[in-house]
């Protein structure tokens, strides 16, 4: 058993986009702070803080959820992924590039959010449709763009992928 | 938009929780997916002393059919009962209410326990696991009891449970459970709150009359309702125009929902009509074979 008082600083443990951090944290930190102001990474952003923006979404052992909704605390011992860990040796993810491709984003701020739903979308489904990538994407506000581009650029990844193209970020885009 | 201190304790057992509850007393809140709770803690609207976190209970984290039962943990996630070939086979009803729940995102960490003992009269579970006659198994360090959910939900967000108690489980008989099926509900924006919402299941005989009907209607009461008195009328009867519009007329004037901000009472008296006529048509023509014709 694990009991921590309010006042205690409570020592977290996990593994984001492949490295180890071991840091000392209240128990009320969120996830989505931890990760920006304790591991310094900004790219998770923090829009709403109560689950409904979907900005903050990171996968927690390959699912996406939001990481303003879960405590540091409960990560503990987690394979964490944020949006820095989607590039790879200096290439940008096949999502990434397919963002830039159909102008999936304006100012940027949905867009960590939008790419972490969707990896774990393409990385669970082998078929995926149209329908289900908008169902995914209710999950998310994007303010600028309209979601067109979006479901466009997701789209393509999933049509290479159907191809049998790599398209896991393992950066082998052949 | 942060929330309060709080203690923070993770039990690794079922034991271990029932002694914080007793040690924590009213001063200790559960913490299962947190998808409805840490939003309240992040505005403030609560502040409890303690954090009791059942995550780590993975003996509360099934999807088991037995005996004619589906049983399911009260740890089960949202997103594994929607993704469940089983539950696709033995209960289609929920497979068709779970994606109406929040958004694939929520639905990855929420639970079906919590969902139950969060007591959102306008949830899809607690609606959807009446419609199916379901008993919730509550535990507490003396005893284990089962309750009926007709008797589980006491009003708004508050539920049979009592302090020092835990829910384990949810179970429903699924070995009779009617052919014809059907969720139905309406909000303003896919995985708002439902304004309304309505679950059927239905069967009838190889003539197309009625044998079985169970309706349940949501966010137009302080609990998830059965609503018995719209069904009577349908008992032995084969569907007809009328014959629904009675028993929508008779849903509506059974229900008695608030007005809000987001629909006044006579709108939601309107969509409770509809959606209940909805529910019912859709189930027959499924229990009768004509697919999901609406």
């Amino acid at each position: 058993m694990i009991k921590v008082s309010s006042r205690e600083m409570v020592e977290v443990r996990m593994k984001i986009n492949g490295q180890v951090y071991e840091e000392r944290v209240e128990p009320r930190k969120l996830l989505s702070d931890f990760l920006r102001e304790d591991c310094g990474l900004t790219g998770t952003h923090v829009g709403c803080e109560h689950g409904v923006c979907g900005a903050c979404t990171v996968l927690v052992n390959g699912s996406a959820v939001r990481s303003c909704l879960m405590f540091a605390v409960q990560a503990d011992g987690k394979e964490i992924m944020t949006v820095e860990g989607l590039a790879k040796n200096g290439q940008p993810h096949p999502l990434q590039e397919a963002f830039s491709q159909c102008h999936a984003l304006q100012c940027g701020f949905c867009t960590p959010g939008i790419l972490m739903s969707a990896v774990e979308l393409l990385s669970t489904d082998s078929d995926l449709t149209t329908d289900e990538i908008k169902e995914m994407l209710s999950g998310h506000l994007c303010r600028c763009t309209g979601y067109k581009g979006i479901i466009e650029a997701i789209e393509k990844v999933a049509n290479r992928q159907k191809e049998g193209e790599k398209t896991d970020g393992s950066g082998v885009t052949v | 938009m942060k929330p309060a201190s709080f203690d923070y304790c993770r039990p690794a057992t079922v034991e271990e929780a029932f002694q914080l509850l007793a040690e924590y007393g009213d001063e200790g809140k559960l913490i299962a997916g947190g998808q409805s709770l840490v939003p309240i803690l992040n505005m403030r609207l609560s502040s409890p002393k303690c954090l009791i976190d059942i995550n780590e209970l993975q003996d509360l984290n099934y999807i088991r059919y037995e005996d004619g039962w589906i049983k399911m943990g009260a740890l089960t996630r949202q997103r594994d009962v929607e993704k469940s070939a089983l539950i696709q086979e033995k209960c289609p009803l929920l497979s068709e209410a779970v994606p109406f729940i929040g958004h694939m995102q929520t639905r990855n960490r929420g639970t079906i326990g919590g969902s139950l003992v969060h007591a959102d009269p306008t949830a899809e579970l607690p609606l959807s696991f009446l419609a199916l006659n379901g008993r919730a198994v509550i535990q507490s360090a003396e005893e284990s009891r089962e309750v009926d959910l007709s008797e589980f939900f006491i009003t708004y967000l508050t539920t049979d449970i009592m302090p020092g108690e835990l829910l384990t489980e949810v179970k429903f008989p699924v070995d009779s459970v009617p052919k014809g099926y059907s969720f139905q509900e309406y909000s303003r924006r896919h995985g708002d709150f439902a304004l309304v919402a309505a679950a059927c299941i239905l069967d009838t005989d190889s003539e197309g009359r009625i044998t079985t009907i169970r309706l349940t209607m949501g966010g137009v009461d302080a609990v998830p309702i059965l609503v018995e008195e719209a069904v009577d009328v349908l008992i032995g009867e084969k569907l007809t125009e009328t014959l629904l519009e009675e028993a929508g007329r008779i849903v509506s004037a059974h229900v008695d929902p608030e007005g809000d901000l987001h629909a006044s009472r006579e709108y939601r008296l309107h969509l409770a009509r509809v959606f209940a006529k909805k529910a019912i048509q859709t189930a027959y023509h499924r229990a009768i074979g004509k697919g999901s014709a609406s």
